[in-house]
């Protein structure tokens, strides 16, 4: 489904402020694999997710999606395969059109815009099925201004928009993060829901490890550009925070042990 | 005093095809985009040099619609694909296009009399018609009888029609992608539109509408000349903001059409303040630059003092409500 080949990405490089924010990644997903990513600040999870939806060009490596490269593809073209949930609420919607009309937008994302209406009666039909899973009530306010709505319930329609059209490939960039705790759960539980009721292959960034490992059935760690842990199946299931956070300063202090002997 | 309110409204329809061009470019996409002083002269210059060339002027009044689209497309293209920012893609757009406008007409002026202009065309089968005669037969206003009403029916009928295929445009995939564009780039390109091209197709779109105007306005006025867009984007930002101040911008449908009136007002707020005795023509533009400056300020002005007059109630009835509290204290103790 998708698959990262030894990317690497420097920003300013050749500059003091050169920064390795991905060491060579090599990262294969299965149709229907649900992965979770934690990591601290500055891992490069998000940078990951960029090179990934085509935001950011990698250095070297190449991203491969459904088998077919796309690299070299422009972000608004590899959207064909790829649905998106930003951490900031206002980033997923446009503010100044109506719930209806931002649906429309995400629904034509597979497809070639033409000169038909956005909003016809059948899709408002389809919007409002869509709405009602959101148990929000917000299929009663399709023709309100989605700057109109409070961060959850804005979340809550980008999740809708990202998924209702079944991408390939769904990437959480810690899109609960911006949220007061009982709406973070919401939206957990909803993406836990759409996940997988329509079987979507989707990677998530969290900094919340009891999520993490609650949700999907792979887990990735990252660490300064690279892949320090991963756990799947049976192995992730038995995972505890505790566990992981032993796991994290073990691998941190081997990490450091190795530099001190290089340096010695 | 008649004759004034009355051309003004015929300007103002005309020029509120420009409004409605720059209500696309600054509204829609958030691009504030200063082609506009050159694209209107475009589409003067090459109706007028089509005209006296001979050709018809619904054709050349076309012509200049497709000059302003290629007009605006360059900036989009500046802005995208070059990455200049928007507001000096636009300058760099107004400055090329000055010499351009020179090259199309060959002089810095080119009058019309005695051509025949769309405006000449409708008013003649108008009058052949006898429908103005009917019209004032029927209002029979003794102060003042226009010259014709072609224009006015004919102009407002036209901008009444590319506001409606504005509208209709704007609820499309496409449009509503173009409105995204300008509401949340991010967003709208993380759902597979090509923003780069919507925002180069926006801004052709918009100088068409402009260029467009141009063009009506060079015949309405008998002359192009390489000077008449200086100012002119102010014009168009005051009629939007005239407009919306007035008349509101809940929808887009409600906001072309405040834009339209906001045109109509604007042209007759500038005939009342040339009638002042010291004003003279050649204040134009500082009574315009003053006309924009107050509609941007009057509208905030209003809405602190209505927040300031609501705090004192506010304040008042609070206040109020103590000393009740406090008198009912009173009677308890007594
Ligand atoms: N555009 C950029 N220019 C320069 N440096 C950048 C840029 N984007 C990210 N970086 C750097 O790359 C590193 C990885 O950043 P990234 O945003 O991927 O981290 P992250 O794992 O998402 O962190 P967080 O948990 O804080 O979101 C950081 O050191 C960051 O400063
Ligand atoms: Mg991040």
């Amino acid at each position: 489904m998708l698959e990262l080949r030894q990317i690497t990405k420097v920003f300013n490089e050749g500059t003091v402020d050169e920064k390795v924010a991905l060491k060579s990644i090599n990262l294969t997903l299965a149709p229907g694999d649900f992965v979770t990513i934690i990591g601290s600040n500055g891992a490069g999870k998000s940078t990951m997710m960029n090179v990934i939806s085509g935001k950011l060009l990698p250095d070297t490596g190449s991203v491969w999606i459904n088998g077919q490269e796309v690299t070299q593809l422009s972000e608004h073209k590899r959207a064909r395969y790829i649905g998106r949930v930003f951490q900031d609420p206002l980033a997923g919607t446009a503010p100044n059109m109506t719930i209806e009309e931002n649906l429309a937008l995400a629904y034509n994302r597979t497809k070639r815009r033409t000169l038909k209406f956005g909003v016809t009666k059948q899709r408002r039909e389809f919007f409002r099925e869509a709405l009602k899973t959101l148990q929000l009530g917000l299929e009663n306010r399709l023709t309100a201004k989605v700057g109109l709505l409070s961060g959850g319930e804005r979340q809550a329609l980008s999740l809708l928009m990202a998924t209702f059209t079944k991408p390939d490939l769904l990437l959480l960039d810690e899109h609960t993060a911006a949220l007061d705790p009982a709406r973070a759960e919401l939206i957990t539980q909803l993406t836990k829901d759409m996940v997988e009721k329509l079987q979507l292959t989707t990677l998530m960034v969290t900094h919340n490890m009891e999520q993490a490992l609650r949700l999907g059935n792979r887990l990735i760690m990252m660490d300064q550009g690279q892949i320090i842990f991963e756990a799947s199946g049976k192995e992730k299931q038995s995972l505890t925070v505790e566990k992981l956070l032993q796991e994290f300063q073990r691998i941190r202090s081997s990490h450091f042990a190795s530099d001190r002997a290089m340096l010695v | 005093m008649f004759t004034a309110i009355f051309s003004s409204v015929e300007a103002g329809f005309i020029y509120a095809i420009m409004a409605l061009g720059v209500y696309l470019s600054f509204r829609i996409l958030d691009f504030p985009d200063l082609t506009v002083d050159g694209s209107f002269v475009t589409g003067a210059a090459v109706a007028s040099v089509l005209i006296i060339n001979g050709t018809n002027p619904f054709i050349a009044s076309a012509v200049a619609l497709l000059a302003g689209f290629i007009a605006g497309c360059v900036t989009g293209l500046l802005h995208t694909k070059g990455k200049i920012n928007p507001l000096l893609s636009g300058i760099l757009m107004m400055i090329a296009l000055y010499s351009i406008n020179l090259r199309i007409m060959g002089r810095s002026n080119v009058p019309l009399l005695q051509q025949e202009t769309v405006v000449t065309v409708l008013t003649e089968a108008w009058q052949k018609a006898g429908i103005d005669e009917a019209i004032n037969r029927v209002i029979s206003l003794q102060s003042f009888v226009p010259r014709t009403w072609a224009v006015l029916f004919c102009m407002a009928l036209t901008v009444f029609i590319i506001k409606l295929l504005l509208d209709q445009l704007l609820k499309t995939e496409i449009g509503l992608a173009l409105r995204a564009t300008g509401d949340n780039k991010q967003m709208i390109s993380s759902f597979s539109a090509n923003t780069d091209l919507l925002t180069i197709f926006g801004l052709g779109l918009s100088n068409a509408l402009v260029a467009f105007s141009g063009a009506l306005v060079a015949q309405y006025g008998g002359f192009s000349d390489v000077g008449m867009g200086i100012g002119m984007i102010i014009i168009g930002l005051a009629s939007v903001i005239i407009g919306e101040a007035l008349f509101g911008a809940r929808s887009v449908a409600r906001a072309t059409l405040a834009v339209i009136g906001g045109a109509i007002v604007y042209r007759i707020i500038l005939a009342l303040a040339l009638r002042v005795q010291f004003l003279e023509t050649s204040d134009v533009k500082l009574i315009t630059a003053l006309i924009v400056m107050l509609s941007l300020i009057v509208p905030n002005v209003l809405s602190s003092q209505k927040e300031k007059r609501r705090k004192k109630r506010r304040a008042q009835e609070r206040e109020r409500g103590e000393h009740v509290a406090g008198a009912q204290t009173d009677y308890k103790s007594v």
